[in-house]
């Protein structure tokens, strides 16, 4: 009996696994993801706040928080003591969160498609796809940065829209407040703190 | 008379201008001070004119604004022929010419693309590219009354602009071309419309940088330069930045 429970508790957990994780290949990875994200944003049974939760579990899972954190510090990441860096990145997650969800209300249907994929060194691919918005609007060219490092959990680094790099508009805003407070990374965790509180 | 020698001294003054800025990046500001304030009077000039006229525009049936769009969009390839030429990309040059070419025609004086479902993509082109591929660096960055963003070269640009673009040529220059000529409120009216037409398309996306941004003007410095960066370019690469987070 107590075997039949092991056996039941492993082929449940082999059959979640399988549902609920997404594809190893960079490509398959965006493809399943954004689907997965589009049928859950535009289910009309689910709440706001089921979408936000939704939106902040495969951020959490399959976003690379912490590496864009640092890259969104730039040179201050080598100068930092690591307490002001372990601050930095706890206060860059909530806002990281906090900026993402706040975009769940700017949705509306879309079509996905990928268009294809380059591997650009050997822990980086670019996955380019466009989205097409179902109401007629001008279809939007999206590329991903995807960290490939680990093998088995392939990881978003960047969205590229219309050649535009997120990552590089949020290193840039984050250099001007640094530039204008003598570099001082407590400052900008404060600026940080502030937009999580509001 | 007066106008020419207005223009005299505008050159002038864009050319010391240009010469005295252009080594330095365009991430270097010119005077941020003054950019910030003029950034402040064109947001409240777009949320008390801009924006609203844009949400109207919005509104209109999908065939007037798509019209409307390919309509301007027909009218600004123009400058992309003679830029075309000046960088001797001779591919863009035959997309540019016969996109204008067929839509002007078939498509009715581009207020349809047929041409873009003949498979000719036409690039838009202008004088702070071109200036961009012999290359001119961009100098520092600043920002125009309503204009918005701009460097030192794609300043100098817009002025080129409007002496090579043969749509400024037959409108605020008031000369004949083929038999058609205009005069300075058809070519505003059209450089407005066309910023309407775009304003509308990006609502959301400048609502949601507003909403989520700690910068904002840092955040509309960035798109800017990176946008002519890519135009330049042809390309949208940031891989070394990235690389050098992993060593």
């Amino acid at each position: 009996m107590k075997r039949l429970g092991i056996f039941l508790f492993i082929l449940f957990f082999s059959i979640s696994t399988s549902i609920f994780a997404y594809s190893t290949n960079p490509r398959e990875f965006v493809d399943e993801l954004v689907n997965e994200a589009i049928d859950i944003l535009s289910d009309k049974n689910l709440n706001e706040e089921q979408k936000i939760a939704f939106v902040e579990k495969i951020a959490l899972e399959n976003v690379d928080i912490k590496a864009l954190g640092l890259y969104t510090l730039g040179v201050l990441r080598k100068s930092s003591s690591d307490e002001d860096i372990k601050n930095y990145q706890n206060s860059f997650e909530k806002y990281f969160l906090k900026s993402l969800t706040s975009r769940l209300t700017d949705y509306s249907s879309s079509k996905f498609e990928i268009l294809g994929d380059d591997k650009k060194s050997a822990n980086t691919t670019i996955v380019n796809s466009k989205v097409t918005p179902i109401d007629g609007g001008p279809e939007i060219k999206i590329d991903w940065r995807i960290y490939t490092k680990n093998q088995e959990k392939p990881l978003i680094r960047d969205l590229i829209v219309e050649g535009l790099s997120l990552a590089r508009v949020q290193k840039e805003e984050f250099a001007s407040i640094l530039s204008s407070n003598n570099n001082d990374i407590k400052k900008l965790i404060d600026k940080l703190d502030e937009f999580i509180q509001n | 008379m007066y106008k020419k020698r207005v223009t005299q001294i505008l050159s002038y003054f864009f050319i010391i201008f240009f010469t005295t800025f252009s080594n330095v990046k365009a991430t270097d500001e010119c005077f941020e001070g003054f950019s910030r304030a003029i950034f402040k009077f064109n947001m409240a000039f777009d949320e008390a004119i801009f924006e609203p006229v844009a949400k109207g525009y919005n509104k209109l049936p999908n065939p007037i604004k798509k019209g409307t769009s390919n309509f301007t969009s027909n009218i600004s390839t123009l400058l992309s022929i003679p830029n075309s030429l000046l960088q001797g990309n001779f591919k863009q040059l035959g997309h540019a010419t016969g996109s204008v070419i067929i839509n002007t025609s078939v498509g009715v004086l581009g207020l349809m693309n047929p041409a873009e479902k003949m498979g000719l993509k036409a690039h838009k082109e202008d004088v702070g590219q071109t200036l961009g591929f012999y290359g001119i660096g961009t100098g520092c960055y600043f920002v125009l009354p309503i204009l918005g963003p701009t460097t030192a070269r794609d300043s100098i640009g817009l002025i080129a602009d409007t002496f090579i673009d043969p749509f400024a040529h037959i409108t605020i220059r008031e000369n004949e071309l083929l038999g058609v000529s205009g005069n300075s409120l058809d070519y505003y009216s059209v450089k407005g419309t066309s910023a309407i037409d775009f304003r509308s398309e990006n609502l959301t996306s400048f609502d949601s940088l507003e909403k989520n941004s700690l910068d904002l003007y840092s955040s509309y410095k960035s798109v800017y330069l990176q946008n002519r960066e890519n135009k330049i370019k042809n390309s949208t690469s940031d891989q070394e930045d990235w690389d050098n987070l992993d060593k």
